[in-house]
């Protein structure tokens, strides 16, 4: 009779308990796409930080100026800077920290003669550079991602497993006043020599850049007469937001305690990173790149912080409207929770039947919602992180227990009435 | 031998005696009508007999057991076993079908049996609609349902709070005539009604007044 009676209450006041369920699952939706996206945000905002560029830059050391100036005089040649040696880039993925180095890419920058006569600024780097670590590990890095903002507005990026070394990109404001086009053909002229080369895009960085060309670091080391060489590297690490340690060790880290060193290097502080890169590679000195490196902790921080806030007020909605829906549908059968009372039935057995009630619809909204919230967490991925969310089998549990909490506190005003229901008030509503 | 028995009962809302020094005996079987005024007190007594709402004063004696002390909890189990009550509205849960309504009076005094139900219903001249939901019942059947419900457990004591005040002249007589088998049948009934045949179908009538008892009438006429 009990599951006649909830049968007859669900399926005959259907539109109602839908409601409810809607209720339920909207909260639920949100709870689990929320708590999912928070779980699954660490490597999404950093991810999603890379983009804005590096945070580390890493330049020859002065003193190496000094000695190629020696060997400048030896050599007899006018070279006013120093470099950094391309093979040596592969060894930031050799320090402590490697698995926190997410991309990085060396830079070398010349002037050259466009065959108009006018000049431009040429950039020789990484685009998708692949390397084979002596770890085993491989990887490509370069500006495909360290620049990933970047809108290749025409043609695509250089792919430098497929193009040819002779391929560059040109910036916006540069290809508009040349009036080139991707696809197009066009000379550079460098110190050592002319190269016709292949224009693969167009991009519009939204800088300074939009003037520049990029191009493949061997095309510009060919301009340059300089094989092997690179003015700097530009690295994208994953850090720690900084502390009084790690401020201290920046100033000066031999000056720290054995126990606080040991602490700062293995923690990733950008500025163990920096102390490491130096280690790694000869003659280099690293940098960070101040305000972005510092506030990657922090706004992954803040991200966490505000879903967690939306994830609480979405909960306190649901159950606001759930109490509502409920309180309003109780009220409606006041009577029949009177009749009921007044035939015998005690107050455990009401509002036994109205948490059963309120418990299926829950489970079906509840469910609902889950997969609601799947939907929307990948819908969150996609258009703010670019990329799924991956699905937190923790997350289930946490989402049963707060839709219960929900519900039972929706629940509450609504218990708290029947079991004041008077019979006698109710059912003799003959003052009518 | 008396089923209930009131001493002395007052029922005081503030300043307001809705009933003041009451003291009625209904004997075993006996059919009792109750009239009066509007606001006389009688939906007031009736609830304090049905276990509904207790006295601020007096005792209740329903089958020797004073009840006018009892906690909320026994009263819900002495009107379960022992009481079957009709009001002026028909009272259903709407989302059950009219079957379903007697069987949920069943389940919370024993157990459900339909076939019982179902027979409920085809002494008041319901058991085609058996199916049907309330909302599909008209005004008459859906009392004459709320009457088979309150005749299932077999209950001594009948009480009935204008079950005819909404009803028309057929249905009236329906009711009339379910309520003269219940009383051949030997449960007492008490029936608080303005219409002056119902209050004549019954062998005695008490009359409210302000509260009080103003006076009682023998129905000389009444045919068993
Ligand atoms: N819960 C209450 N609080 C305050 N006053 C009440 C309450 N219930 C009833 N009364 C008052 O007690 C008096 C008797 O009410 P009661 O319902 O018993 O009258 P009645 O004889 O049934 O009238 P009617 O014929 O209109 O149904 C009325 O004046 C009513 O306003
Ligand atoms: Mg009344």
């Amino acid at each position: 009779m009990f599951i006649r009676m909830i049968r007859g209450a669900l399926v005959r006041q259907r539109g109602k308990m839908f409601l409810i369920a809607f209720t339920i699952a909207l909260g639920a939706s949100l709870a689990t796409a929320m708590l999912n996206v928070m779980l699954d945000v660490g490597d999404k905002v950093n991810q999603e930080l890379k983009t804005y560029g590096a945070n580390i830059t890493v330049k020859p050391n002065s003193s190496t100026l000094l000695s190629s100036l020696y060997d400048v005089e030896d050599e007899g040649e006018q070279i006013e800077t120093a470099y950094l040696n391309e093979e040596d880039v592969s060894k930031l993925k050799t320090i402590f920290w490697a698995y926190n180095i997410v991309d990085f890419a060396p830079f070398m920058k010349m002037a050259v003669t466009l065959e108009d006569g006018n000049e431009a600024e040429a950039v020789g780097t990484w685009f998708n550079h692949h390397l084979d670590l002596t770890t085993g590990e491989s990887l490509d890095a370069g500006v495909v991602s360290l620049r990933s903002w970047w809108e290749v507005t025409d043609g695509s990026w250089i792919d430098e497993q497929n193009d040819p070394v002779n391929t560059i990109m040109v910036g916006r404001m540069l290809a508009v006043r040349q009036g080139w086009n991707a696809g197009q053909t066009v000379t550079l002229t460098g110190p050592r020599g002319s190269e016709e080369v292949t224009i693969a895009g167009i991009y519009d960085a939204g800088g300074d850049e939009d003037e520049q060309i990029y191009a493949p670091l061997d095309l510009v080391q060919k301009l340059n007469g300089l094989d092997g060489k690179v003015e700097s590297i530009e690295v994208s690490a994953i850090t720690t937001p900084d502390n009084d340690l790690a401020k201290r060790a920046a100033q000066n880290p031999a000056a720290l305690s054995a126990a606080d060193y040991e602490t700062w290097y293995c923690t990733a502080y950008v500025s163990a990173i920096c102390y490491q890169i130096q280690e790694a590679i000869p003659d280099a000195v690293a940098s960070a790149v101040r305000q972005v490196a510092e506030s990657e902790g922090s706004i992954l921080d803040k991200t966490q912080l505000l879903m967690i806030l939306i994830t609480i007020l979405s909960l306190i909605g649901a159950a606001l409207g759930i109490s509502n829906l409920v309180t309003a549908s109780v009220m409606e059968r006041a009577q029949e929770f009177g009749l009921m009372k007044a035939i015998g039935a005690k107050d455990y057995s009401i509002t036994g039947l109205v948490m059963i009630e309120i418990l299926i619809t829950a489970l079906v909204g509840g469910v609902a919602g889950y997969f609601m919230g799947f939907g929307f967490a990948q819908l969150i991925g996609h258009s703010v992180f670019g990329s799924a969310i991956e699905m937190k089998v923790m997350v289930i549990p946490i989402v049963v227990v707060l839709i219960a909490l929900v519900t039972a506190a929706g629940s509450l005003p609504a218990i708290r009435m029947i079991l004041r229901l008077r019979p006698a008030e109710v059912l003799h509503g003959s003052k009518t | 031998m008396s089923l209930l028995e009131l001493k002395d009962i007052s029922k005081i809302y503030g300043e307001l005696k809705a009933l003041d020094n009451v003291s009625i005996h209904v004997d075993k079987g006996e059919w009792v009508a109750i009239m009066g005024p509007s606001g006389s007190g009688k939906s007031t007594m009736m609830n304090i007999i049905g276990c509904m709402d207790k006295p601020s004063k007096g005792q209740v004696f329903l089958d020797g057991v004073d009840i006018s002390k009892e906690s909320s909890r026994k009263l819900t189990e002495i009107r379960r076993d022992k009481i079957g009550l009709i009001f002026q509205q028909f009272h259903m849960v709407n989302y059950l079908t009219a079957v379903e309504n007697i069987m949920v009076s069943q389940y919370y005094h024993s157990l459900p049996d339909e076939e019982e139900a179902l027979e409920a219903l085809g002494r008041v001249g319901l058991r085609d609609r058996a199916k049907h939901l309330p909302s599909q019942l008209s005004g008459g059947e859906q009392q004459r349902v709320c009457v088979a419900r309150a005749l299932i457990n077999h209950p001594e004591l009948i009480l009935a709070d204008e079950p005819t005040g909404n009803l028309d002249e057929a249905n009236e007589n329906i009711v009339l005539d379910l309520f003269r088998q219940l009383h051949r049948e030997g449960t007492t009934l008490i029936v608080v009604t303005h219409d002056p045949e119902v209050a004549e179908a019954a062998q005695r009538t008490i009359v409210l007044e302000h509260g009080r008892v103003a006076r009682e009438i023998i129905n000389e006429n009444f045919q068993e």
